[in-house]
């Protein structure tokens, strides 16, 4: 045990601290892909309306957001507008808003891929008995693009939980910060923490995002 | 008179193509219009420009009064007055018969449920399809789906109805069956406009016949009889000619 620093997780409360940090983790990813999928269905929708200058945006907005590693846009939001704009942005807030930012792009992405695939006499039909654009979408078009976007935004879901690690780098104290807080702590004692406690936040990561990647699978093979 | 479709100088391009040039036709209530002509002439483009689906260039179309302009809110209210089956059944695939049938009434009219669903059975019972009614489109052959489709339009109470080629896809067996719904519905007085290449169907079921060509009506006429036995233009004489000529081989 020792060997390999695992001894390191019980002692005193850093198991708990752990889980605390997980937790932090699973809300910042909770909420924001909650709000990417909401927004991301509207995102998506507005992409495949003939509006040239909406469309030239929103090709934009996408593209910044591919091009730009997460990692660059926390720090544009957490650093650069305190600097900037003297806004005092929570790292939380920061977090939230940058992950949403960026799922909210994909997600309408994989909406509007899910949408194109509806044949436009599916429009036509569904217009032609009296339903308005809204309802259009509403009530034929999204219920039919939902099996082809479950598997796909699952995918989206687990790169984002993943991605949350990335948020320490502006002081959110999540499950890999409080890891590197406590092998830290610990150099002394148990030099060997280093393998037992990331190999304990691996574990932590696999069994949140594992599951989810299989529902993938299943979805995925059933629907197909 | 009182006429239900009034279309006035009907003009309609595509890219700088005219498709439709100068359509004028007038539809009484209870008439039932077929309109036959070759590939490509814009009869199924001139069914869509009918309720909205293609915006025209010029022109005027009024149904009930009222004109039709896909820009106009009003447009929702239209095409409840105009019901359209179209030859690929575009039946909703995530829903069941019934729902398909009960959903338009219900999301646009605000009709209560059980009221729709009993007059959707009672029509799905009338086109030998009542015991479909939980299946889903997949499941069904090419005619029930277009049977399905018709009833679909009806519920909604449309003062006419535009039937798109619906039995263009459908295998020989099973365009009978459809027809033979259509002819019901003619004989109960709906009025209906019908693009089809059913000459038979056309003889038995019109009121008045309109022979379409390259964009503009070339032959219109109430002697239904008269138009198949001696066109009086030529082009719908030679259309005529080609098309008993595949029928008999």
């Amino acid at each position: 045990m020792q060997a390999l620093g695992i001894d390191v997780l019980f002692k005193g409360t850093n198991l708990f601290r752990l889980l605390q940090g997980l937790w932090v983790s699973i809300e910042i990813s909770l909420i924001s892909v909650v709000i990417s999928i909401v927004l991301g269905l509207i995102v998506g929708i507005l992409m495949t309306i003939d509006r040239p200058f909406l469309r030239i945006i929103l090709k934009i907005y996408l593209e910044v957001v591919r091009i730009m590693p997460q990692m660059v846009l926390l720090f544009i939001v957490y650093f650069g507008t305190t600097r900037v704009f003297g806004w005092d942005l929570s790292a939380e807030f920061s977090a939230i808003f940058v992950f949403s930012f960026w799922g909210t792009a994909e997600m309408g992405d994989l909406v509007r891929g899910a949408i194109k695939t509806i044949p436009k006499i599916q429009f036509e039909s569904s217009l032609a008995l009296g339903f308005n654009t809204v309802q259009t979408f509403v009530v034929i078009i999204i219920p039919q693009t939902i099996r082809r976007l479950i598997p796909l935004a699952i995918n989206l879901i687990t790169r984002m939980i993943k991605t949350t690690s990335l948020v320490m780098m502006i002081g959110n104290v999540e499950v890999l910060k409080v890891a590197q807080q406590i092998i830290e702590a610990n150099r002394n004692t148990s030099p060997n923490a280093a393998f037992g406690v990331f190999a304990f936040v691996f574990f932590l990561y696999f069994i949140i995002c594992w599951p989810i990647s299989r529902l993938s699978i299943y979805l995925e093979k059933r629907w197909a | 008179m009182n006429e239900l479709l009034d279309v006035k100088y009907l003009h309609k391009e595509f890219d700088n193509n005219v498709v439709l040039k100068d359509i004028n036709l007038s539809v009484k209530k209870g008439e039932v219009v077929v309109i036959i002509g070759p590939s490509g002439c814009g009869k199924s483009t001139f069914l869509r420009c009918l309720n909205g689906l293609e915006e025209i260039q010029s022109g005027v179309i009024r149904v009930d009064g009222l004109e039709v302009n896909p820009k106009n809110k009003d447009i929702v209210k239209l095409r409840q007055k105009i019901g359209m089956v179209f030859q690929s059944y575009e039946l909703f695939p995530h829903l069941s018969v019934i729902d398909n049938l009960i959903i338009a009434p219900m999301k646009v009219q605000k009709r209560k449920r059980e009221e729709v669903t009993k007059e959707a059975l009672k029509l799905l019972d009338r086109v030998d399809l009542l015991d479909k009614k939980d299946m889903y489109p997949r499941q069904l052959s090419g005619g029930q789906k277009q049977r399905v489709a018709i009833v679909r339009a009806l519920l909604v109470h449309p003062e006419i109805i535009l039937f798109d080629e619906v039995t263009a896809a459908l295998d020989p067996e099973m365009v009978y069956e459809v027809l033979e719904t259509m002819q019901e519905l003619a004989r109960q007085g709906s009025t209906m406009i019908i693009v089809t290449h059913e000459m038979n169907f056309a003889k038995a079921v019109a009121d008045k016949i309109i022979f379409f060509d390259k964009g503009e009506i070339v032959e219109e006429t109430d002697d239904v009889e008269g138009f198949f036995a001696s066109p009086k233009t030529e082009r719908a004489a030679k259309f005529l000619d080609r098309f008993q000529f595949t029928t008999r081989l």
